[in-house]
C-alpha cells in the first residue's frame, strides 16, 4: 500500500493555503516575516495549522530550498509544484550513497548525513524538483517529504490538510487513480482526458487533472512512460559481464604476444 | 645569499603565481562562504565549469595512460615505452587533479569517501566514484617504479614489477568502465539534453573518443616534454601513433554520424542556434579538419603539423565535453550559465599545479627513459616496469 496526492487544478481557487502550511511544519521562513507572530505559542495541533495557513496564503514563486511547494499561475489556472514521488523515482537511482529513497508507505525520502552533495539528483530528476541550500556552507537538497514525519504520526500531509476546496487530496495511490479516472468519465468535458502521473516515467505518488493539456501548466509533456532509472540501469547491468570477459580477453591477448616474444627469443638462441 | 640559484622569473612562471593568488582566494571563499558565493551555479544549472572541464575533460585527457600501457605490455609493442612513463605520470597527475577538483564542486566534500561503505550500484556515480577511487591506486602503483628507483628500494621495485600484468589489465578495463561511464552519466537526461549529444551510445562515444585524445595527448606532451628537457623527439613513434589516431577518428566519425542520421538530429542543422554552432565548431575541429590531414604521410611525419594535428583534436573533444555537460544542457534549464571568475581562478589553478607537479616529477624522477643501452648515471639497472 502506497500514498499519494491528487492534484484536481480545476478545483484550485489559488488561495495558497497550501505554501504557508509545507512552509510552517518544515520550518521554512515565511514570506510576510511579521505572520509569525499569529502562530499560537502552543504546541501546534492541525486546527492552529488550517486556521494560520487558510488566513496567511502564499502565492507565486518558484521553488527553492525555502519553498518546497509553490502555487503558481497558468494564466487562469492556478497549479501548485512539488515533488512528484515517483513510483520508481530517477533521483533515488541516481544517488551514489543511496541518501534518497522510495518509501513502500509512498515517499522519497533524504538522509542528508548520507548525501555528498554531487547534485546528480537535481540534474537527473524529469521534472526538476530537488533544490540546493546554495548559501549554506554544508548544504542539503531540499524537497517536499510528503510530510513522512506527519504520515508516520497517523497525519495527512500539511498540505492536503488545509486545502479549503479538496483541490489536493491524501490517499492510496490506488484509490485516488479510480477517484481520478471517476471524475473524467463523471464530466468528460471539464477535463483534459487524461490523469497525469498515472504513467509517466512509470507513474509517480503526485496525480494531477487538468482542464488544460498539461504543457500549459509548466508540467513536462515529453517525458517516456517507462521508468527513467532503466535508462542507465541498462547499460550498468552490463557491467559484472563485460569486467571479466575484458580481463580474459586482454590477458589472453597478453598471453600470446608474450610467448611469441619468448619463442622468438630462443629461436634467436637457438641459430 | 646567492642570487642566481632563485628560480628565474620568467613569464609563464608570473603567470603561474597569478593564477594561483587568484586560485587561493577562490578556494578560501568556496570553502568558508560555500558554492552559491564562489559560483554561478544554481537550482536551474547545479553542474558548471568544476564537473564539465575538471573532472570530464580531464579524466579524458588522462586517456593516454591506459592506451599507452595497453600498447606496450598488452600488446608488446615495446618501441613505444620511452613515451609510456610520462603518459602515466600525466594520467595519474589528472586524475589526481580530478579528485581535488570533486573537492570544491561537493556540497560536502568531507562525505566523498561515503561510496565506500553506503553502495547504490544503480547509480551511474556510484561507479565512476569507485573507478576514480581504484584507477587512481592502480595510476600510483603504476608509477611507483620511478619513485622506487630515485630511492633505491630494490625490493618493493621488484615486487611492483611482478605484479605488472594484472596491474596493467586492472587499470585498461577501470579505464574502459570509467571513461565510457562519464558518458552514461547523460543517458538520464533524455528530456533536457539538445539531440546533437544526447544518444543511448553516449558511453560508447565518450570511450572512443577517450581513446583518441588519450593517443593525442600523447603526441602534445612528447613535444611538450622533448621541449623541456632538450631532447630528441621520438617522430618514428609518434607517427604510428597519428596513423593509429586516424583509424580511432574514423570509427568515432562513422558511429557518430550513424547516430545523428538514424536519430534524425541533423535536422535540427537548419536551425541558426547556439547549439548547431557549437556543434559544428565541435565537428569541424575535432573530426573534419584533423582526420584528412592524418592521411597524409607528410603531416604525420612532421613534428609541428602533427602537433596541430593533436592540438585540434584535444580542442574537439574539449568542446564535445563541455557541450555535452554545460552548453547542450542550457536551453532545457531556462537559464544562461557562464562560470564565475571564482570557478575559471580555481580550474586554472588546479591545471597549473598540474604543469608544475609534472614538471618536478620530470626534474628529479626518471621520467623520460633514456634510450635503450644509454641509461643515465645514478639510475639503476634493474628494468624499469613503467
Amino acid at each position: 500500500m502506497s500514498k499519494a496526492i491528487l492534484v484536481d487544478t480545476t478545483r484550485c481557487i489559488g488561495c495558497g493555503a497550501c505554501a504557508t502550511a509545507c512552509k510552517v511544519v518544515n520550518h521554512l521562513p515565511l514570506g510576510d516575516p511579521g505572520a509569525a507572530h499569529d502562530l499560537p505559542t502552543r504546541p501546534l495541533g492541525d486546527d492552529d495549522l488550517v486556521a494560520f495557513a487558510q488566513s496567511h496564503g502564499e502565492v507565486g514563486g518558484h521553488l527553492s530550498a525555502d519553498m518546497l511547494n509553490v502555487v503558481q499561475a497558468h494564466g487562469s489556472v492556478f497549479v501548485r509544484r512539488f515533488c512528484m514521488h515517483c513510483q520508481q523515482p530517477t533521483c533515488a537511482s541516481v544517488c551514489p550513497v543511496g541518501a534518497l529513497k522510495k518509501t513502500a508507505a509512498g515517499p522519497v525520502e533524504y538522509d542528508a548525513g548520507k548525501c555528498m552533495g554531487c547534485r546528480y539528483c537535481m540534474m537527473a530528476c524529469p521534472f526538476s524538483i530537488p533544490r540546493y541550500e546554495w548559501k549554506a556552507l554544508f548544504p542539503k537538497v531540499k524537497k517536499c517529504t510528503m510530510c513522512a514525519p506527519r504520515q508516520a504520526k497517523g497525519l495527512q500531509p500539511a498540505c492536503t490538510l488545509v486545502c479549503p476546496v479538496q483541490a489536493g487530496i491524501f490517499g492510496e495511490r490506488d484509490d485516488l487513480l479510480k477517484e481520478a479516472e471517476k471524475r473524467l468519465a463523471d464530466e468528460p468535458t471539464k477535463y483534459f482526458h487524461r490523469v497525469y502521473g498515472k504513467q509517466e516515467v512509470g507513474g509517480t505518488s503526485v496525480l494531477y487533472l487538468s482542464a488544460v493539456p498539461f504543457d500549459q501548466l509548466g508540467l513536462p509533456s515529453n517525458l517516456p512512460s517507462e521508468p527513467m532509472p532503466l535508462l542507465t540501469y541498462r547499460v550498468l547491468s552490463e557491467i559484472p559481464t563485460l569486467v571479466p570477459l575484458g580481463g580474459l580477453l586482454l590477458g589472453g591477448i597478453w598471453w600470446i604476444t608474450n610467448r611469441r616474444e619468448k619463442v622468438a627469443k630462443t629461436e634467436k638462441k637457438m641459430e | 645569499m646567492n642570487i642566481s640559484k632563485l628560480p628565474k622569473l620568467t613569464f609563464w612562471r608570473a603567470v603561474l603565481v597569478l593564477i594561483l593568488a587568484a586560485g587561493f582566494y577562490s578556494t578560501a571563499l568556496r570553502f568558508t562562504r560555500g558554492l552559491g558565493a564562489a559560483t554561478n551555479l544554481s537550482d536551474q544549472f547545479p553542474w558548471g565549469l568544476w564537473i564539465g572541464f575538471d573532472v570530464l575533460c580531464g579524466v579524458g585527457l588522462a586517456a593516454g595512460g591506459f592506451t599507452l600501457a595497453a600498447i606496450v605490455y598488452v600488446f608488446h609493442i615495446e618501441r613505444f615505452r620511452p613515451v609510456l612513463r610520462p603518459s602515466i605520470l600525466t594520467a595519474f597527475l589528472g586524475y589526481a587533479l580530478v579528485a581535488v577538483a570533486l573537492l570544491y564542486d561537493l556540497g560536502k566534500p568531507y562525505n566523498i569517501w561515503h561510496p565506500l561503505v553506503m553502495w547504490n550500484p544503480h547509480s551511474v556515480m556510484f561507479e565512476v566514484a569507485w573507478c576514480v577511487m581504484l584507477y587512481l591506486t592502480v595510476l600510483a602503483l603504476e608509477f611507483s617504479p620511478a619513485v622506487f628507483e630515485r630511492l633505491h628500494l630494490h625490493t618493493p621495485l621488484r615486487v611492483i614489477k611482478a605484479a605488472t600484468i594484472p596491474l596493467v589489465i586492472t587499470g585498461v578495463i577501470l579505464s574502459t568502465l570509467h571513461q565510457s561511464s562519464l558518458g552514461s552519466l547523460f543517458l538520464i537526461v533524455p528530456e533536457k539534453l539538445h539531440p546533437y549529444w544526447y544518444s543511448p551510445m553516449l558511453p560508447l562515444f565518450f570511450f572512443i573518443s577517450a581513446v583518441g585524445v588519450g593517443l593525442a595527448m600523447v603526441i602534445f606532451e612528447s613535444n611538450l616534454s622533448s621541449r623541456a628537457v632538450g631532447r630528441e623527439i621520438e617522430m618514428h613513434l609518434l607517427e604510428v601513433l597519428g596513423r593509429a589516431m586516424a583509424v580511432v577518428l574514423a570509427v568515432y566519425g562513422l558511429l557518430r554520424f550513424e547516430d545523428l542520421w538514424s536519430r534524425g538530429a541533423l535536422v535540427h542543422l537548419r536551425e541558426p542556434s547556439r547549439e548547431t554552432v557549437l556543434f559544428v565548431l565541435e565537428i569541424t575541429l575535432g573530426l573534419l579538419i584533423p582526420l584528412p590531414m592524418l592521411l597524409f604521410r607528410r603531416i604525420r611525419q612532421n613534428r609541428e603539423s602533427l602537433f596541430g594535428v593533436a592540438v585540434l583534436v584535444i580542442t574537439g573533444f574539449l568542446l564535445n565535453r563541455l557541450n555535452v555537460s554545460i552548453t547542450g544542457l542550457e536551453a532545457s534549464s531556462g537559464v544562461h550559465y557562464f562560470p564565475r571568475w571564482t570557478e575559471v581562478a580555481v580550474t586554472l589553478s588546479i591545471v597549473g599545479v598540474g604543469f608544475l607537479l609534472f614538471s618536478l616529477a620530470v626534474r628529479y624522477l626518471n621520467v623520460m627513459e633514456p634510450a635503450q643501452g644509454s641509461r643515465a648515471p645514478g639510475a639503476i639497472q634493474i628494468r624499469a616496469v613503467a
